[in-house]
């Protein structure tokens, strides 16, 4: 008998918070899972190899390229997006720096920029410039020169941002 | 880090404003970043709609070939595919995008997709619609396309060559458009010069500034009225939709542009219309929302690269003082396969003619042709990026051959700070600057007076240390008049943009504006001006964000481009709300006793009495009253709607077009970089070690979005100048299809920049505002200026390409007498 390989499957996922149970489609990437399964359309894509980091996300704990990995191999994680930053309203630190330095113009490369500075705050509280840039250098900006963006984590990371 | 030299003694209160606030020239928390922070954003991918359909363009592997046969049966079988586009029914149900050239290029038929030929590599041939994204991109690939391929032709001055292959068979030739422009007495110069330095070759790399959002729309057919509605990220709607409307055979009523926030544009997102088109023929073939994202290798392979372009035979009179009388040269612009935008580009470069120099006697001999590349579209410092690449690389091989300082030479040709207005020899008016001054500035930021020094200490670690100038302008607020120039048959001529400013029943502010913003903050400096004229701050305006053609705001040159906004833009924001503040003031005399609005003044929210303050009328009531309580009201006030609306348009004339004289845009801005560079002597690899940016934008109504764009196009320009070139092989195969091959800037990559400023206030408009943001390309400039300065000692060779990867660093390190053999210098 012939048995026809299995082209969805269902996965539950934990993002932000909230359990998400989903038939997915095998080869569905997990970034298009993201924004157009759950309209968490606060991360981007900016390119089809992986090199913009735009899609950047948090699963369990990593800080991932979400174009590089399928919905299928989420299956069980827990996951955190750009859209878990803010709490009842109100900035987390780093969002908040980015906004007082004018580390973004157009804000489309933002929250994969804030996911991959989070993550390296979360396991770096005081980063030098250059630990900044090498974290970040899995991310583009084409709009700020990084200047403002590095200026930004620096400040989120000494606590200097507005109330 | 970046160090701020110079900050404004005051911030900047706008005229004609009864309060003084001075929220203009502050920078105050951008409008745009709550929601962009949060991921709140809301770009073109994100909008989707009820049983719309994802659109995947079949492309073309070839550079150039003919096209047997399409077939998309085998696709349209495919469960889930909606239906498909091919080439013979865009030819049908379309006509030829018009064209802005006289022959050879008025001839050339562009569609929407590929009819009977492709002409370059990723021309799209078909489109395909299904369900999702996924089988849209697997249809695609059952469609089946013959092609016969074609001989290629990949360079810009092999187009010319007799037995080249021809692009367009409709045209006949490969010259898009050709013309000579002549300005002074070169000759004269020439002969009577005490040098003549004579430049054989050099050559501007195509690259583009990718941004990083891809472009793409969603796009609505509404059968009850035959209109197109596009959520889309174009830049430039307006002639956007001129040439779509004609098309698609529609008037400009069919056509509804909107966009939201935009993830970068950089000029890249104002040639979309071939794509928009076949997404419209679609939407209304199938009765569906057609939705379409491009993909990275798509942009890099097929949308907008910017202008290369060949410069030969230079020769560039010297008096034995350094001082440059000007310079001939023959330009090749190559614009890829189809012009779309051009031959714009061969008269935009002309508003800096000489650049920023004195220069009185040029000749330019300009020749665009098509090759089997992707089309062109403006990027960031479009076309006169790449004539100030020429003036720097002049000025700079000039320093070199005859042994003169880089900033004396600089300095000595610079047009005067007491020069200003400044006529160019072609008419076009510098506004007002002080480059000097600048370059001062760039040099102390570097320590430029520790030089010998530096050099000696880098030459102890096996480096050579170079330094470089470069000195640029940047144009804004175009007179479209100049296409008269290339065209005298083309009906346009100055600029315009739109704002509406209202007041609302329970006192909103709400402003729309015609411009298309794409990262620049227009929501938040719009606010600045309008606040300062009402009396309110800036929280208490709402500036909708993004672009709808249906808003009423916009005209036809409404867009994001060309560095205009802080003029245009405003300029109109500022005519909208002082009618309506003229409005508010007027109504309030009325209600509050029979008062001429001479005596009202308005502040803290307030229309009142200025002599008696008691007696005000909150913003709430004017808006209440004339939208829903208006019984009673006099006559006089018939006229008042509290909804005004301000087309500005820059004081412009038709240019000359048998002189070619005239004034191609209204401001100047300024950029003078300076840098070091160390090159490792053993491998060419180099490395920015100093770095200054010093602009003059006139008066700044937000310094921190300035100094943003001020990065940002150094970062753009840097990237050009050391690794950012779309490469080609013989087979019109486009090699750095993708940002593993394309590398731009990361944030390990950029220097340290150091920005510094000075305020020359414009003259040519109320505001002393200057268009800013393209930069002009310095960083370009001011790399190759290093680099050929470290490598004297290496056998003086000339830097004759603006990108200059590390291999051609090495190149340039062992074989010298390559590049000079362009160069010969005529002593007298």
């Amino acid at each position: 008998m012939k048995v026809e390989p299995l082209t969805s499957r269902s996965i539950s996922v934990e993002i932000n918070g909230e359990t998400y149970e989903h038939e997915v489609d095998a080869r569905r990437l997990l970034v298009h899972f993201l924004r157009d399964d759950l309209e968490l359309t606060g991360t981007h894509v900016g390119c089809d190899t992986g090199n913009c980091g735009a899609c950047t996300v948090h699963l369990d704990g990593l800080s991932i390229k979400s174009c590089m990995m399928l919905a299928v191999q989420a299956d069980g994680a827990t996951i955190e997006t750009v859209e878990s930053l803010a709490q009842d309203g109100r900035l987390q630190p780093l969002q908040q720096a980015f906004s007082d330095h004018h580390a973004l113009q157009c804000g489309y490369c933002t929250p994969g920029m804030l996911m991959s500075a989070k993550h390296l705050l979360d396991h770096n509280p005081e980063p030098t410039e250059g630990e900044i840039r090498k974290a970040i250098q899995g991310n583009i900006c084409r709009c700020t020169g990084y200047v403002n963006i590095v200026a930004a984590i620096m400040a989120a990371s000494k606590g200097e941002v507005s109330a | 880090m970046t160090e701020t030299t110079v900050t404004p003694e005051r911030p900047i209160t706008v005229e004609g404003t009864e309060t003084k606030r001075g929220w203009a020239g502050q920078s105050v928390p951008r409008k745009e970043d709550k929601r962009l922070v949060q991921g709140q954003g809301v770009f073109f991918d994100d909008v989707k709609r009820h049983g719309m359909g994802y659109l995947h363009f079949v492309r073309s592997p070839y550079a150039h070939a003919g096209i047997t046969s399409i077939d998309v049966s085998k696709a349209a079988e495919l469960e889930g595919v909606y239906g498909t586009l091919i080439g013979e029914e865009v030819a049908a149900l379309t006509d030829p995008f018009f064209e802005l050239s006289t022959p050879p290029g008025a001839h050339i038929k562009d569609y929407a997709l590929a009819v009977g030929k492709v002409r370059f590599m990723g021309e799209p041939v078909a489109a395909v619609v299904a369900t999702t994204r996924e089988l849209a991109r697997d249809a695609a690939d059952l469609v089946e396309v013959e092609y016969e391929p074609l001989d290629t032709l990949v360079g810009g001055e092999q187009a010319l060559a007799d037995g080249a292959p021809i692009l367009h068979d409709d045209a006949g030739s490969n010259v898009v458009w050709s013309g000579v422009f002549d300005w002074g007495e070169i000759d004269t110069a020439l002969a009577e010069a005490d040098h003549v330095v004579k430049i054989e070759r050099l050559h501007f790399d195509r690259f583009s500034s990718t941004p990083l959002e891809c472009s793409g729309c969603l796009v609505e057919y509404e059968r009850a009225t035959g209109q197109w509605t596009l959520f889309c990220n174009h830049q430039m709607p307006g002639v956007g939709a001129i040439w779509m409307g004609p098309a698609l055979r529609v008037g400009l009523d069919k056509l509804r542009f909107v966009t939201h926030d935009i993830g970068g544009g950089f000029g890249n997102k104002i040639c979309l219309h071939p794509y928009y088109v076949a997404c419209c023929l679609l939407a209304r073939k199938l009765k569906r929302p057609v939705q379409w994202t491009e993909w990275r290798t798509d942009q890099h392979t097929a949308n907008g690269h910017g202008n290369e372009r060949t410069f030969l035979d230079i020769e560039v009179p010297v008096k034995s003082d350094g001082t440059m009388l000007g310079f001939k040269v023959r330009a090749i612009d190559d614009c890829g396969a189809f012009p779309r935008y051009e031959p714009l580009g061969c008269i935009i470069w002309a508003q800096v003619t000489p650049g920023c120099y004195r220069w009185r006697n040029v000749r330019v001999d300009f020749t665009q042709v098509c090759t089997n590349k992707s089309p062109v579209s403006p990027n960031r410092g479009y076309s006169r990026m790449q004539h100030l690449w020429l003036t720097e690389r002049i000025i700079d091989i000039v320093a070199q051959e005859l042994e003169l300082d880089p900033v004396e030479i600089r300095k000595r040709n610079y047009i005067k700070a007491d020069e200003f207005p400044y006529e160019t020899p072609n008419g076009c008016i510098y506004d007002s600057g002080d480059y000097a001054r600048c370059l001062d500035i760039a040099l102390d930021l570097i320590d430029y007076k520790g030089l010998v020094a530096r050099r000696r200490d880098a030459e102890s670690r096996g480096k050579l240390l170079g330094f470089g100038i470069g000195s640029t302008l940047d144009s804004g607020t175009n007179n479209f008049g100049q296409s008269q120039l290339l065209n005298p048959d083309l009906q346009f001529s100055g600029n315009n943009e739109v704002a509406t400013v209202k007041l609302d029943i329970f006192g909103e502010l709400i402003v729309t504006l015609g411009t298309v913003p794409q990262g620049q903050g227009h929501e938040t400096v719009a606010s600045q001006l309008v606040a300062d004229l009402l009396g309110v701050t800036p929280d208490d305006v709402y500036v909708r964000p993004g672009h709808d053609s249906f808003w009423n705001s916009h005209a036809g040159f409404s867009g994001t481009y060309a560095s205009q906004f802080a003029v245009t833009g405003l300029e109109a924001v500022k005519g909208a709300t002082l009618q309506l503040a003229d409005q508010i003031k007027r109504l309030a005399g009325v209600i509050l006793g029979g008062v001429g609005s001479d005596a009202i003044e308005l502040a803290d929210g307030f229309a009142r009495i200025k002599d008696n303050p008691e007696a005000a009328l909150p913003f709430m009531a004017c808006g209440a009253i004339i939208n829903a309580n208006n019984a009673g009201l006099p006559p006089e006030l018939d006229d008042v709607t509290l909804n005004c609306r301000y087309v500005y348009r820059p004081p412009f004339q038709v240019p000359d077009k048998e002189r070619n004289f005239g004034n191609l845009t209204l401001t100047y801005a300024t950029q003078i970089h300076a840098c070091f560079v160390e090159v490792d002597r053993e491998t060419g690899v180099y490395e920015i070690v100093d770095y200054a940016a010093v602009d003059d934008c006139g008066t700044r109504i937000h310094p921190q979005i300035v100094e943003g764009q001020v990065h940002g196009a150094t970062a753009h320009a840097l990237g050009a100048a050391t690794h950012e070139i779309f490469v080609y092989d013989e087979d019109g195969m486009l090699l750095t299809s993708n940002f593993y091959d394309y590398h731009v800037p990361h944030a390990l990559d950029m220097p340290p920049i150091k920005t510094g400023h000075i305020e020359s206030p414009s003259p040519f408009n109320s505001l002393g505002t200057k268009g800013m943001g393209e930069g002009g390309g310095a960083g370009i400039h001011v790399v190759g200026a290093a680099l050929q300065d470290a490598l004297r000692p290496l056998g003086r060779p000339i830097v004759t390409r603006s990108c200059n990867p590390y291999h051609r660093v090495w190149e340039l390190m062992t074989t010298p007498e390559e590049s000079r053999a362009l160069v010969e210098v005529e002593r007298r």
